[in-house]
């Protein structure tokens, strides 16, 4: 019951994520999915092997401290508040969000998984956060929150993988890893550099790079 | 099998004696023949042993601007053509090394003295050896197609590979091998005629510059490198001739006979020549080109005619 | 095979310590260099003599079947060229490029890197294996063209070696596809009987002819290489002529080898095009000027030698002939590895002159003999093998080949075996002229100009190298009983029964009886005519002419000029001579230049076409990142739905 609340609570925060047009609330509920997430391997009762404990919590300490940190840290830089105009207005973005939670139903209804898998919502719900993840990187115009759509959508493709920590739990940690990726390189580096050069993270700019 | 009354080993040194002594004789049966048919006396028939004696004891002078190239050309071509001789033999007697594709060794070790030798025309840095050497290099990549049909045409009517086989064609030429053994003969007297530079290709005895092709990539040399060069010009036109006669040649149940069979046969070749040049003048510089594609396509119809 | 793969872990490692030290980073290349060559010539000369091969596997699920490095006589053949030529180019870049540029150390690793590729790329036993040595190959050696990049024209000429290696490869990855479809596998095995005459044989062979023959550049294919091969450092051309070119040659070969029964028409294809690229090549080679791309023109024309052997072997497999299949086989396979020597030679030299020099135009270099005396015997070695004259390594070859196609004459009516014949003959006619027209051009004569007149002989460095790679040709051609019984294992993988064909020929003993013979009488009528008294400074017979100088000589285009003129409907040469019109005519200028045609109107235009057409594609490429990942959403969307319904 514990997961299904856990992902069930995901799904929500995927629909929050769309809708909200402040930049530190969306920082907020992405933090939120991710520790939420990193709490899942646990709430699945796999805390009895060791290093699936200890990745829980490299997930969380991850997820739930450094990635706010470096945010935080990016929005003081860039002094932004909300996110302004972005491609696709708010109450779209929301009704393609639910289009897309119940498309992720009707695929991961049909697609050829292995039966048996107790966590019927764990698929939809991943491939929700997927399609949200890349909403929010399409939609958006400020690079701070298409970096907040990348988190969402490591998110979803960590919940997939959750499917297989068993197995092969270096696959999870992989995705751990990318997310210490896109904290360090992509906040401390590129959105400065792209401050720099264009004086503004509007992403439109970087469409001057073209040839 | 041919009865012979010498055993193998003094046919060899027969073959090898003639090789080493024979060759200065052509060119002096050559000129004899011209003079005469010009109604002149004309030098004696051994003037080139007295040529190539007279050379030996002179002193070789040797331009600034060549190197050690400049001796390869005239130690190379008489190499060469001594190698080369061994594989071919005299008339129906047996050459004194003979082995499953020898033909093509022999027709390389020729391409070797011609490479040397136009190396050391282009070591002199002059523009006549130069011009020379170019129309050498020229004429004879159109000589070698003509040269190799032959031999295609004669390996597929044998079915050998060796020159003695090849050469040592039936005595008695069925009707099947008479049009084409003629025909790679017209090829053959062709390229004779451009390889040892006799009219109507190149003429021996001018020395303008515009037509010499062979003497002029000679100019430089003097005393024995040109003695070697005069043998190793000889000699040419001995062993291409034995490649020529063999085949025409009748085969004789002794060996003794063979050799004078050969010998004949040689002097003959040596007076045809003669008359050649004497009948004909030397072609422009552009036919040349077209009378030695005549020979590719005389051994290239021969072999034609042997495939179908 | 342990030793095998010492040998590339230390060609792959030979360039690294150079990016730490400062000084002796060349040293320490060539020395690691030199220990792979021994290492692996070590192993592969172990099992030419007769000794088991080895393999490597790695054991991993994805990879599939275990044993992707296997180590067998053909393999062990190719090693050799492979490593003599890598360790000869290393000791040579000592001399020759030492101090340039700055990028020293990078050029280091990068050949080393080069170097492992290729040792891999023999032994490599599955698609996957071979596919990735081949594009680390491709890739180093892009970069190792790309060397002095400041100049338009190497840009240029690696910029169009890139796209013809990766057209290749592409129709490599279609051929080895539609393989490991035929098979199940990935692996490299015997295709079954009755395939090759099928629609999937016929394609298989024109996949792997295509893909290889980008790399090995069979006209009309090999426009790459002429602009590449002279833009590369000279140790560099040196391994891509001598090794690059024979690793598509290699593919080649095992894919004959996998065919138990080709048809008569792939033989009669690939003498076609041996026919075609050695004619034209060396015709090409004619035109040139500048000495290092009349060497790549005549690399093109060695390969189409090879692959008149293959097609003289196909030919005997096809008709159920084994002398002609051992004797073509083996003429090529024993050309490829001759060709690598003297090519390399070649080009080692004429960087030797370009070192000293600084130019490679024909036009403006002469007399070097007498300044560069080593060099200059090293090239005329190349020279005189690379014409295929006795007693050197280029004739061996040459003459296998010439017997399998004798021996063909008189089977059947085919007309293929006298194709072979005359475009032999032809081929070596016209490159004897051809080098004639270069050594002569470059070496000998006089200084056209003063930076001929002023070069130096190049440093011992640069000369140990040519002077190994001469001794071996100078060896395999006096003596080439010595390396029948290799030959012979390394043809029964193509050609069963080889080895008691090449042993019972008895030519190859004799060949080296009449080297010997030639050589005492050269001996002894040069020590009859050697000039003992000091010589007189006396100047070339001049006809009377009161100053003759450097200028009035035969220059190397006028050489060929006659034999260019006979070809131009083929050669289309560019020639612009102004009238000489006038009592006192003005000075003018005559231009002649022979580009290569299908680099001009063929290749170009296509690529021109295809930039055109690709350039409508443009619109979707607006530069929005959103719409570039709404792409990936798209698709991903489709595939999901496409792979549910």
């Amino acid at each position: 019951m514990m997961p299904d609340l856990l992902i069930a609570l995901t799904m929500l925060s995927n629909f929050s994520l769309v809708a909200t047009s402040r930049v530190s609330k969306a920082i907020q509920f992405a933090v939120l999915q991710g520790v939420l997430l990193g709490l899942m391997p646990l709430a699945m009762g796999l805390g009895r092997h060791f290093h699936i404990v200890l990745l829980a919590i490299a997930a969380v300490t991850v997820k739930g401290w450094l990635i706010p940190f470096l945010f935080r840290r990016a929005l003081r830089q860039v002094h932004i508040q909300r996110e302004v105009d972005p491609y696709i207005g708010y109450t779209v973005s929301l009704m393609l969000c639910a289009l897309g939670t119940g498309l992720s139903l009707v695929l991961a209804h049909n697609l050829p998984l292995k039966a048996g898998t107790e966590y019927t919502l764990l698929v939809p719900a991943s491939l929700a956060t997927l399609f949200t993840g890349f909403l929010l990187l399409v939609s958006r115009r400020k690079a701070l929150t298409q970096v907040v759509g990348y988190l969402v959508l490591e998110n979803g493709i960590y919940l997939f993988g959750l499917l297989l920590v068993e197995d092969m739990p270096a696959l999870v940690e992989a995705g751990i890893l990318l997310d210490l990726f896109v904290g360090i390189f992509v906040m401390g580096i590129v959105i400065n550099h792209i401050r720099v050069a264009f004086d503004s993270t509007d992403t439109r700019h970087l469409a001057e790079l073209k040839d | 099998m041919v009865r012979s009354l010498l055993p193998t080993m003094l046919q060899f040194l027969l073959h090898g004696l003639t090789v080493l002594l024979l060759p200065p004789l052509l060119p002096g049966l050559i000129a004899k023949t011209k003079a005469v048919m010009a109604g002149r006396k004309g030098p004696p028939v051994f003037q080139l042993y007295y040529d190539l004696a007279k050379l030996a004891r002179k002193q070789a002078v040797f331009s600034r601007t060549t190197t050690w190239v400049f001796l390869a050309g005239p130690v190379g071509g008489v190499a060469a053509g001594l190698a080369a001789s061994c594989l071919v033999p005299f008339g129906h007697t047996p050459a004194p090394i003979s082995f499953e594709g020898d033909v093509i060794l022999f027709a390389y070790l020729f391409g070797l003295a011609r490479f040397l030798t136009i190396l050391s025309a282009l070591d002199t840095g002059s523009s006549f050896e130069g011009m020379g050497a170019a129309r050498e290099a020229t004429f004879s990549a159109l000589a070698e197609p003509a040269l190799f049909l032959g031999f295609a045409a004669l390996a597929k009517a044998t079915s050998s590979l060796s020159l003695g086989t090849m050469l040592a064609f039936p005595g008695s030429l069925t009707a099947r091998f008479t049009g084409p053994l003629i025909l790679v003969f017209a090829g053959w007297a062709i390229v004779y005629l451009a390889e040892n530079s006799r009219i109507p290709v190149d003429d021996p005895n001018t020395h303008l510059e515009l037509t010499m092709i062979h003497e002029v990539m000679v100019l430089d040399h003097s005393g024995r490198p040109f003695a070697l060069v005069l043998y190793g010009a000889s000699l040419k036109l001995l062993v291409l001739g034995a490649l020529i006669l063999t085949p025409a040649l009748p085969r004789a149940p002794q060996a003794w006979q063979n050799w004078l069979v050969f010998y004949a046969a040689l002097g003959l070749l040596a007076v045809g020549v003669g008359l050649v040049e004497s009948a004909m003048a030397r072609f422009r510089m552009t036919k040349v080109p077209q009378f030695l594609v005549a020979g590719v396509l005389a051994t290239g119809f021969a072999f034609l005619l042997l495939l179908v | 095979m342990r030793l095998y793969l010492l040998a590339i872990l230390a060609a792959a490692a030979s360039g690294v310590p150079g990016l730490f030290l400062r000084r002796k980073g060349g040293e320490v290349a060539a020395g690691l260099l030199g220990l792979a060559a021994v290492l692996g010539l070590w192993a592969s000369l172990q099992v030419l003599s007769g000794g088991p091969g080895g393999s490597f596997g790695l054991r991993t699920a994805s990879l599939g079947l275990p044993g992707l490095l296997v180590l067998d006589p053909l393999a062990a053949f190719f090693t050799i060229p492979v490593l003599l030529l890598s360790v000869s180019g290393a000791i040579y870049s000592l001399g020759y490029w030492e101090g340039r540029r700055g990028n020293t150390p990078a050029l280091r690793l990068v050949y080393g890197l080069l170097v492992a590729s290729l040792v891999m790329l023999v032994t490599a036993s599955h698609a996957l294996t071979f596919l990735l040595a081949w594009e680390g190959m491709a890739i180093a050696a892009f970069l190792l063209v790309m060397a002095e990049d400041r100049e338009i024209e190497t840009r240029r000429a690696g910029w169009i070696y890139l796209v013809a290696t990766h057209t290749g490869t592409l129709f490599l990855f279609a051929a080895f596809a539609l393989l490991a479809k035929i098979h199940g596998h990935s692996g490299f095995s015997a295709l079954p009987a009755g395939l090759a005459a099928s629609r999937e044989g016929t394609a298989l062979f024109w996949l792997f002819l295509l893909g290889f023959g980008f790399k090995a550049g069979i006209l009309p294919l090999h426009f790459w290489l002429p602009p590449a091969h002279a833009a590369a450092p000279s140790h560099v051309s040196a391994l891509m002529s001598g090794v690059l070119l024979k690793m598509g040659i290699l593919g080649l070969v095992r894919f004959l080898s996998w065919v138990p029964d080709p048809p008569i028409w792939w033989g009669g294809v690939l003498v076609a095009l041996g026919a075609l690229s050695g004619i034209l090549g060396v015709a090409f080679a004619l035109g040139q000027h500048d000495l290092k791309r009349l060497l790549a023109y005549h690399s093109i024309e060695n390969i189409g030698i090879i692959l008149l052997g293959l097609g003289l072997g196909t030919l005997g497999k096809a008709t159920g002939h084994p002398v002609m299949q051992v004797l073509g086989f083996a003429g090529a396979l024993l050309h490829v590895i001759n060709h690598s020597l003297f090519k390399g030679l070649l080009f080692l030299s004429a960087g030797s002159v370009l070192h000293t020099t600084g130019t490679r135009d024909l036009e403006r270099l002469g007399g070097l003999g007498q300044r560069m005396p080593w060099t200059a015997g090293a090239f005329l070695a190349g020279s005189w093998a690379i014409c295929g004259l006795p007693p050197l390594n280029g004739f061996v070859s040459e003459w296998l080949i010439y017997l399998g196609a004798f021996r063909g004459l008189g089977l059947g009516r085919q007309g293929w075996p006298v194709v072979i014949l005359l475009s032999l003959a032809l081929i070596g006619a016209l490159a004897l002229a051809c080098f004639a027209k270069a050594f002569g051009g470059v070496f000998l004569g006089l200084p056209r100009t003063d930076g001929a007149a002023q070069a130096q002989e190049a440093p011992r460095s640069m000369l140990l190298p040519m002077g190994l790679l001469a001794l071996a040709c100078v060896g395999i051609g006096v003596a080439p009983v010595l390396i029948a019984p290799a030959l012979g294992r390394v043809t029964e993988i193509m050609a069963p029964g080889a080895g008691t064909t090449l042993s019972s020929l008895a030519g190859l003993p004799l060949i080296s009886g009449v080297a010997v013979v030639l050589g005492l009488l050269a001996f002894l009528f040069w020590w009859w005519i050697r000039p003992v008294q000091p010589a007189a400074d006396l100047p070339t017979w001049d006809c009377g002419y009161a100053a003759p100088d450097a200028r009035m000589q035969y220059t190397a285009s006028s050489f060929a000029d006659g034999l260019v003129w006979g070809l131009r409907w083929a050669l289309r040469p560019r020639v612009r001579f102004p009238r000489v019109v006038g009592w006192f005519p003005r000075p003018t200028r005559y231009e002649s230049h022979v580009p290569d045609p299908v680099l001009d109107r063929a290749a170009a235009p296509a690529l021109r076409l295809s930039i055109r057409g690709a350039s409508q594609l443009r619109v979707f490429q607006g530069g929005e990142l959103p719409v570039y990942l709404l792409y990936v959403l798209l698709t991903l969307l489709v595939l999901l739905v496409w792979m549910v319904a």
